[in-house]
């Protein structure tokens, strides 16, 4: 615990000590108030909630989380720091947790400086709250999910920009598998594991916790997902050892 | 104690590391030579359990390195090659950094910081960011980081490499000091080193050990007592 929290203080200094923290909040706010005001038309919809907000951060995410995620460990194997981290006295669970925990952290600030957002439909209106805060919770699961499997990536390859296509590519999968698009393919030709695809997507998980139902299984199924990775993470750090 | 048993490290079919056994008593300081590629830094690296070797071990303070390495790294100190650390970070920055993992508290800490501050002269760099150092800097940083808890095995790639005569003796003076008592390895390509501050040197040839015998016996192998003539002729 001691050593998580050690390299979580460190990393996430790291962040605000680099340009790269301040440029990616601007953005992150930037594209996900644009894509709420003017394409989820959140004004001219004349209710107060905040569906047209929620319903973008899959596909904000998508790009943004890797590119987070993408430096996680390409960049300690690049500069070599790696050899440093790996000779201290830690563990590579803890390396690979006190990491992730920062990252996450921080995406969760660039997530809760939106806000305003959520006092501007406060002002307008009269909004459920309650289900406001499910769907800030599940946005927030969601980016942890997009960020262990983006972490993963990172530890395969010690080029980022490899690691930023990869993880795309893999977010892109886990988060389209649960859309019509993908689905009426699988209810087509194997209707039996269609429910299956469906349930291992980000999409349908997250849309279940902003309608703002905490349901055991949804926070069940991030918990496993983000674990899943990270322990991939662990096993693709420790093959490299062996290499 | 430090002992290397049967170190092998292949990689397909090159084997950098062919089958290397030594051990460092307390006290000794032991001086890796070779040519570059000769498996001096992947000896290092295996020995501070940033790689797994294919086979053999290596036993720190009794602790064996891929079955105990928390307890083999506490004892242990190691200068990674080129002496990587993190760029953005201040250097009070990165030594606070290493001082939380190497849970060092209260008064201890600040005294250790203190004094491995002072003996590498970082008072002046300590509010820089480690990437606007100059090398010769960024070398006494990881040399600082490496000290810092005191180890009692100190393992060091190239510590001198990158610095300018002055801070090559200074570092030398500090492992001279340091060594009653201790274990250290330093790799290094200046063979003055080796007389300098080693009781006994290893060169390592394609993998093997060709040589392990103090600097003196080293010297007396050559006609003309100069160290490069030895090296040249058991390296060749």
């Amino acid at each position: 615990m001691h050593n998580v929290a050690a390299i979580f203080r460190r990393e996430l200094k790291s962040y605000f000590a680099t340009p790269l923290a301040y440029v990616f909040i601007v953005i992150f706010l930037l594209l996900a108030s644009v894509l709420t005001f003017y394409m989820g038309g959140l004004y001219s919809r004349g209710q107060a909630d905040l569906e047209p907000f929620f319903g973008f951060h899959p596909w904000l995410y998508l790009f943004l989380v890797p590119a987070v995620a993408m430096r996680l460990w390409a960049e300690e194997r690049a500069s070599g720091s790696i050899e440093l981290l790996m000779t201290l006295p830690v563990t590579l669970g803890q390396a690979v947790w006190g990491k992730f925990l920062a990252a996450w952290s921080f995406i969760g600030i660039a997530l809760s400086l939106t806000f305003p957002i959520w006092i501007t439909v406060n002002y307008l209106g009269d909004p459920d709250n309650g289900a406001i805060f499910a769907a800030y919770l599940g946005s927030f699961l969601m980016a942890g999910g997009f960020l262990a499997i983006g972490t993963c990536m990172s530890a395969v390859t010690r080029n980022p920009v490899v690691a930023f296509i990869l993880a795309v590519v893999l977010c892109f999968a886990f988060t389209v598998s649960g859309s019509p698009m993908v689905l009426d393919v699988f209810q087509a030709i194997a209707p039996a594991i269609a429910d299956a695809v469906a349930s291992l997507s980000f999409l349908s998980h997250f849309q279940s916790i902003s309608r703002g139902v905490i349901d055991l299984r949804d926070l069940v199924y991030f918990g496993l997902l983000i674990g899943f990775w990270l322990t991939a993470t662990g096993i693709v750090l420790d093959m490299k050892k062996a290499n | 104690m430090l002992e290397i048993t049967n170190l092998t490290k292949r990689y397909g079919s090159f084997t950098a590391v062919d089958n290397v056994s030594f051990r460092v008593q307390p006290g000794e300081v032991l001086g890796f030579l070779g040519p570059n590629g000769a498996g001096k830094s992947t000896t290092m690296r295996m020995i501070a359990g940033f790689l797994s070797p294919t086979a053999g071990s290596a036993r720190i303070c009794g602790h064996d390195i891929e079955d105990e390495p928390l307890q083999a790294k506490r004892c242990m100190g190691y200068l990674p090659e080129g002496a990587p650390s993190y760029g953005e970070m201040t250097v009070r920055g990165f030594l606070d950094f290493i001082a939380d993992i190497r849970q060092l508290t209260g008064t201890h800490r600040s005294e250790r910081l203190q004094k491995v501050i002072g003996q590498l002269q970082l008072q002046a760099v300590l509010e820089q960011s480690v990437e606007t150092l100059s090398k010769g800097f960024r070398r006494r940083v990881g040399v600082a980081q490496a000290i810092l808890h005191d180890p009692q095995v100190l393992i060091m790639d190239e510590p001198t490499d990158g610095l300018d005569p002055n801070q090559k003796h200074e570092v030398r003076t500090l492992i001279n000091a340091m060594a009653p008592g201790k274990i250290i390895v330093i790799s290094t390509h200046i063979l003055e080193e080796v007389d300098a501050v080693c009781t006994r040197a290893i060169i390592l040839a394609r993998g093997r050990i060709v040589v392990d015998e103090t600097p003196q016996e080293l010297a007396a192998r050559a006609p003309s007592g100069r160290l490069d003539d030895v090296f040249r002729t058991v390296t060749a």
